[in-house]
């Protein structure tokens, strides 16, 4: 089954062709996506839905490069991320994948400055550049007042806000979110989806999330449901 | 500097167990350097040898003697500079517990070999001139409070009876490994001494030192000096002063095998002790490190990190350790006395203090950090630390 984008070939960011993986317990073959099909449009917010287990987590894996297929293809920005090898992948993600965590993975002992900085470890960027680039970042999150504190001195949506500044902060071509509401109350959670909305509407960035949650993905442009790990077509309006 | 900022701030993230492990450096960083002090001390009386000397005794054994009269034959041998002898008076001062060495020498030959006990010359001479006199090392004349003049009555174990002394001189050492928890007084008080109870062994000595022109002839003047003496009544066997003395530490050496061993087996222990800190560490910050990998850091960023923090706890409590040890073992000298003549943490024991800090660090990081170099991004990134 396939979902094709319906952008032309130069709009298209990433092309996934005949995606396969499956993972082996013992001697149990345990298949995730099979065959999958995907075209996503540069500047595109795409949402990826499905019940658990459907395999929406593992494309988006594999989508940012943090896992390897089993077969098939994903092309993003015109390289053939399956074929990376493990260095090359990582300078790859490095330039252009943002991550998005559901539990935001910051680092506790850096403070919201220094986590937002860390991306920017890995460019040939000077101290100087990196701190104006950090800044832009955060006054972008509306965390300006908050570049000292720790993880743990900030809610969560702070948080979160500080994970997005650091996803965002090395302008990466792809922004990868994995359930990013997940962990926040209502409020909150919208909170962090106008952001992302900004960032793709304001800064053109090409957003893939996955979420549970039909409010959250409606705020994407495009949502991609996943069952059993294939691709379904759009429940009919009101289904979701 | 923010990879060293990071680790810094990872390596003191629990407090209380990192300064837990570094107690535990400390404590283990201090045994080690002074289990390898006392097994210095014992080698102190060798290390502190001159390679210009040697010693003739009776080639049957120490407790043999030999006579006064060979001094001149020895003094003749080719390469031979000067002579002097020496008997062990083995004396205690009030009471058995206060051992330090006494010596009847024959003065003037004996400090003449011993340039390292640098004795004021009015002492030396007030010494040379007095019969009843004696001198004393520094840290002898410390530990009882003598001072020039004082009286110090010995009470003869293998020389029976009492016997006074007028402290004429103290020596200081030239160096730190010269002994100075000796007594030196005169050969010729004990040799009248014995003549006067029936003249037994009256004129004979315990060993001779026999200074020599070039260490190099060291065993071909020890054979000449054997030669001499060959199929006579009392052989001798001449020697090295550091062989003679390295012949004492033979005796305790298989104590000393297992000191050496204790103070690694220590070693070893605090390395499994910080190998399991860095691998709980590891393992709680399993999320993390996947999380830096997805960012981009390459495996060898994550091994710096294990290696560095690891490396800054054990080399902070292992230099700790060794600034330790060096006013304990100024308490533990004291404390025994002169049972150590020499007894100084050397360079060479900093240096391996310091060489266990950096090797413990390196070790205990190095499992967590293969592991953690290759975690399964998507497997680390679902652990909850």
């Amino acid at each position: 089954m396939s979902v094709a984008g319906d952008g032309g070939a130069g709009q298209t960011l990433i092309r996934i062709r005949n995606l396969s993986k499956a993972y082996v317990r013992g001697e149990q073959f345990i298949p995730v996506l099979q065959g999958l099909d995907l075209d996503v449009r540069r500047a595109e917010f795409v949402a990826l839905m499905g019940p658990s287990g459907s395999g929406k987590s593992t494309l988006l894996n594999l989508v940012a490069g943090i896992d390897k297929p089993s077969g098939g293809s994903i092309i993003v920005g015109g390289v053939d991320i399956a074929t990376l090898s493990e260095g090359a992948l990582a300078d790859w993600r490095a330039a252009h994948v943002g991550f998005i965590f559901q539990f935001y993975n910051l680092m506790p002992v850096l403070t919201a400055f220094e986590n937002v900085e860390l991306p920017l470890l890995l460019t040939t960027l000077s101290r100087r550049e990196r701190k104006a680039h950090v800044a832009a970042a955060l006054d972008m999150v509306r965390l300006t007042d908050r570049v000292d504190h720790y993880p743990n001195e900030l809610s969560g949506g702070q948080q979160q806000r500080v994970a997005i500044a650091r996803a965002l902060v090395t302008d990466p071509t792809l922004i990868v979110a994995d359930e990013p509401t997940g962990d926040l109350d209502r409020v909150t959670g919208g909170e962090v989806l106008d952001l992302l909305d900004d960032l793709h509407r304001q800064l053109g960035k090409t957003i893939v999330m996955v979420t549970h949650d039909p409010k959250a993905a409606g705020r994407a442009e495009r949502m991609v449901h996943l069952e059993k790990g294939v691709l379904v077509p759009d429940p009919a309006p009101g289904a979701v | 500097m923010f990879v060293l900022k990071l680790l810094l701030k990872n390596a003191f993230r629990h407090r209380l167990r990192t300064l837990l492990t570094m107690v535990g450096m400390i404590v283990a960083v201090c045994a080690f350097g002074l289990l390898r002090t006392i097994i210095d001390a014992w080698y102190a009386g060798a290390e502190g040898t001159s390679s210009t000397r040697l010693v003739t005794r009776n080639a049957i054994s120490l407790t043999f003697v030999l006579p006064l009269n060979y001094a001149d034959r020895v003094r003749r041998v080719e390469g031979v500079t000067g002579v002097s002898w020496s008997n062990w008076f083995g004396g205690v001062y009030i009471t058995e517990r206060n051992f330090f060495p006494q010596f009847a020498v024959e003065p003037a030959s004996y400090l003449a070999l011993y340039p390292e006990y640098i004795l004021p010359e009015a002492e030396k001479k007030a010494f040379l001139l007095d019969r009843q006199g004696a001198v004393v090392g520094r840290k002898l004349a410390n530990q009882y409070g003598w001072k020039v003049g004082d009286q110090i009555p010995l009470r003869g174990t293998i020389f029976p009876g009492t016997w006074t002394f007028t402290l004429r001189g103290i020596w200081d050492g030239v160096d730190a490994r010269t002994d100075e928890a000796q007594m030196l007084f005169h050969w010729k008080l004990l040799s009248e001494n014995l003549r006067a109870r029936g003249g037994q062994n009256a004129d004979h000595v315990g060993v001779y030192i026999v200074g020599i022109d070039e260490p190099n002839n060291a065993p071909l003047i020890s054979q000449r000096i054997d030669a001499q003496f060959k199929n006579s009544l009392a052989e001798t066997l001449t020697e090295t002063e550091k062989a003679f003395q390295l012949g004492f530490v033979s005796m305790s050496e298989a104590i000393l095998v297992a000191v050496n061993a204790v103070s690694y087996v220590i070693i070893v222990i605090i390395m499994a002790v910080m190998a399991n800190t860095m691998m709980m560490t590891a393992r709680e910050r399993l999320a993390e490190y996947a999380t830096l990998k997805a960012l981009g850091f390459p495996p060898a960023f994550v091994v710096k990190l294990l290696f560095g923090e690891s490396l800054v706890i054990a080399l902070g409590g292992g230099i700790l350790g060794m600034l330790l040890t060096l006013p304990l073992a100024a308490a533990f000298a004291k404390a025994v006395g002169t049972l150590f003549p020499v007894f100084v943490v050397s360079d060479t024991t900093m240096l391996l203090q310091l060489a266990a800090s950096v090797t413990v660090g390196a070790i205990a990081a190095a499992w967590p950090a293969w592991k953690m170099s290759r975690i399964d991004i998507v497997n680390g990134l679902r652990h909850v630390g």
